[in-house]
């Protein structure tokens, strides 16, 4: 039993370790992520989420691994994505690709859009998940005349991206305070204002971005639901296999004194 | 070379078959050697699982990567595209890739704590020295294998994370932009170094690894197992010759093995099925991205297991060298008016040290950071011969020991987690006190570790039966 009780304090030595260096990192700058709500299971939001992602993101964006006839896992017919989805020339097992010329956007953007297949998995940080990311990326645009494309975005300043659901949010400002913190005056961001109304609601527009995210970070890793799905039966025989090599174990170790 | 046995016409056809193989291939012989009549000791706690439980991850990395490798493309073009392709279009693909990327930071776990296990009870004394020292060289191509394998996924991690410990190599005086040049293959970290790292990841250090597994169960064959209580159970033998604490390995300890087996995958599976990010740590965000060579990351970090042997390397700045090159002069100082040799070796410490002192004020401190990395992993090789304690085991030795023991463990989990984290004024600090404490653990051990009364050792192993 002497040596469980040592181990037991190296575990609660680091324990203490690692909590202190934790509470250390604590502050982190930058705006902080909103929550982005979570709907992968939600067929009729990812199939939402997917005509958004469709009709506004792959004009410039593509989705290089996705091919569209995975949408069949969100619960669309092989028809029902070649009649609403597909656009011409375009086959069912092919992948995602955006209709942009990549030597054009590259002149119009100064970069080329990135691939979107994984960029929910590629955003995660210490603010939250890659979803959180692009649930408060996606709203927080704003207009702002002296960039090239007349908008800019409080999370990512100076994005090379317009807005390009500006007609269904509209557009909005960001308002700041100034506060003095240690004899410094410092902007703090107190939340927007409607300029123009879009097409939508506030509350319509966060529920879109809402199945748009939802979609992006299914569409990170399509298997996910049926990742856990399979795994609980594979932990449940495990519990099960571990009670009879417990068992065995304890049979044969019976005859040792 | 064994008579050749003849069998009974009647023998059943089982007996008959292993009668005839046992003629042409020592099977029974093997089998009685390594495993019937292999006896163990009887006292063994849950830190002797994880000598199996390497040889189960070595074994699932080996089975994941043959199918990973008909479906991967080592092209830097296709390589990010291809590895996608697994996770998406390939049926069970995901499964395999989770099983491979999750395999590499479970080995690592057992490992290090295989590794624990064989300091605490001081399973690399006498005469297991040989053991050690494969099992050291295991660690050292593990490590080989995994830096080249991240690599491969082609993401941004991968990419930068080779630049930057390829670009190490270059510090080194003389011969290092040229070694850089010909591990990379090219100028920059392109098609050509993920060719070679594919190549090195799958055949050839995978060849070498499973050598040294050889060679490191035949040495522990010879010797026999140590124990927590580090008592030798051949010291003691029955009428018959085998060792009273002895039991045969199997089958009490291959059901052991598989209860320990059973547990560990209910772990493993879990972070396959449930978190396979586990949060960033075992896949890292970035590398969802591909790679750009013309972006560097804002902060470049290795995966977990790498971080503390990181830290060792960052720690050493040009403001760190003083401190070394102080270590390094009161060390000579001392061997030369304390130590009890001829005049001749005092007079070839104090040279040696001004030379290595010359060195380290000439040659940047970059270098002498890829030393400290490197250092961490070869000073393990020594251990043998730092230990001069009277006993084996933690449990027997000094009590103050367990506190040094303990701090060592905090202190390499802190030096990991820095390594995680981009630099800091205090991490910095805290990262050299942490890099000293680590070679001093070490390096002072042929004298601390005669500090003090040992308790008395028993002359048989202390069990109690379940």
């Amino acid at each position: 039993m002497k040596t469980m009780g040592f181990t037991q304090k190296i575990i609660l030595g680091l324990l203490l370790a690692l909590g202190l260096a934790g509470a250390a990192q604590a502050n982190v700058g930058g705006p902080a992520w909103d929550k982005a709500p979570n709907k992968t299971n939600d067929m009729g939001a990812l199939q939402n989420g997917a005509k958004v992602f469709v009709n506004y993101c792959l004009n410039c964006h593509s989705a290089a691994y996705m091919r569209y006839n995975r949408l069949t896992d969100i619960g669309l017919t092989e028809q029902q994505i070649k009649d609403n989805l597909l656009v011409t020339n375009t086959k069912i097992g092919d992948t995602m690709t955006a209709a942009i010329d990549p030597q054009q956007a590259k002149a119009w953007f100064g970069v080329n859009p990135p691939d979107l297949t994984v960029i929910a998995r590629s955003r995660a940080g210490a603010g939250g998940s890659g979803a959180d990311y692009l649930y408060t990326y996606m709203r927080s645009f704003y207009k702002d005349e002296t960039k090239p494309t007349g908008w800019n975005n409080l999370l990512f300043p100076n994005v090379a991206m317009p807005h390009a659901l500006w007609q269904l949010q509209g557009e909005r400002r960001p308002i700041f305070e100034a506060l003095t913190e240690h004899g410094n005056v410092v902007q703090v961001f107190k939340g927007w204002e409607q300029i123009k109304p879009g097409s939508m609601t506030t509350q319509q527009y966060d529920q879109t971005i809402g199945d748009l995210v939802s979609y992006l970070q299914w569409m990170g890793e399509p298997v996910q639901n049926t990742r856990v799905r399979v795994g609980i039966w594979v932990l449940l025989f495990l519990g099960v296999f571990s009670v009879l090599t417990w068992r065995l174990n304890a049979a044969y170790w019976k005859d040792i004194k | 070379m064994a008579e050749f046995h003849e069998i009974s016409p009647n023998a059943a056809a089982g007996e008959k078959l292993l009668n005839w193989i046992d003629n042409r291939f020592p099977l029974s012989k093997l089998f009685k050697e390594h495993m019937s009549e292999y006896y163990a000791p009887k006292n063994f706690n849950i830190w002797y699982v994880f000598g199996v439980l390497s040889l189960l991850v070595l074994v699932i990395q080996i089975v994941t990567g043959i199918f990973l490798t008909m479906h991967y493309k080592p092209d830097a073009a296709l390589a990010f595209g291809s590895v996608e392709y697994i996770m998406r279009d390939v049926p069970w693909g995901w499964l395999i890739r989770y099983m491979h990327s999750t395999g590499a930071s479970a080995f690592f776990l057992v490992v290090y704590l295989h590794m624990y296990r064989g300091l605490i009870y001081g399973s690399y004394r006498k005469p297991r020295e040989l053991t050690w020292l494969f099992g050291c060289a295991i660690f050292l191509a593990l490590m080989a294998e995994a830096f080249m394998g991240y690599l491969l996924p082609w993401g941004q991690m991968s990419y930068w994370g080779a630049q930057v410990i390829v670009n190490l190599f270059s510090a080194i005086p003389f011969i290092g932009p040229d070694l850089a040049l010909l591990i990379r293959g090219d100028f920059v970290v392109g098609d050509a170094t993920l060719n070679r790292f594919f190549s090195f990841h799958v055949i050839a250090v995978p060849l070498v690894l499973l050598g040294l597994v050889v060679a490191h169960i035949i040495a522990l064959h010879e010797v026999g197992s140590n124990n927590p209580d580090g008592v030798e159970i051949k010291a003691t033998k029955g009428a018959n010759g085998i060792p009273l604490d002895g039991i045969p390995f199997h089958p009490y300890y291959t059901v052991h093995d598989i209860f320990a087996v059973s547990v560990f995958l209910m772990v493993f599976t879990a972070i396959i099925f449930f978190a396979p990010e586990m949060g960033g740590y075992f896949l890292e965000y970035n590398n969802f991205i591909p790679a750009n060579p013309f972006q560097t990351p804002l902060h470049i970090a290795p995966v977990w297991y790498f971080t503390p042997y990181y830290t060792l390397l960052r720690a050493v700045t040009s403001e760190m060298m003083y401190a070394l090159i102080a270590c390094v002069a009161v060390g000579a100082m001392l061997a030369v008016v304390k130590g009890k040799m001829p005049t001749l070796f005092k007079g070839l410490i104090a040279g040696g040290a001004l030379v290595v002192v010359a060195m380290m004020l000439s040659i940047d401190a970059k270098f002498w950071g890829v030393v400290s990395m490197g250092g961490g992993v070869v000073i393990l090789f020594f251990l043998p011969w730092l230990d001069n304690c009277a006993v084996k085991s933690i449990r027997y030795r000094p009590s103050w020991h367990k506190y040094l023991y303990a701090i060592f463990v905090i202190n390499f989990v802190v030096l990991g987690y820095l390594g995680t984290q981009p630099p800091s004024a205090i991490g910095g600090r805290v990262s050299q006190a942490g890099t000293l404490f680590y070679f001093g653990f070490f390096m002072l051990m042929p004298w601390w570790s005669r500090i003090g009364t040992p308790k008395p050792v028993p002359d048989r192993v202390t069990y109690t039966a379940h």
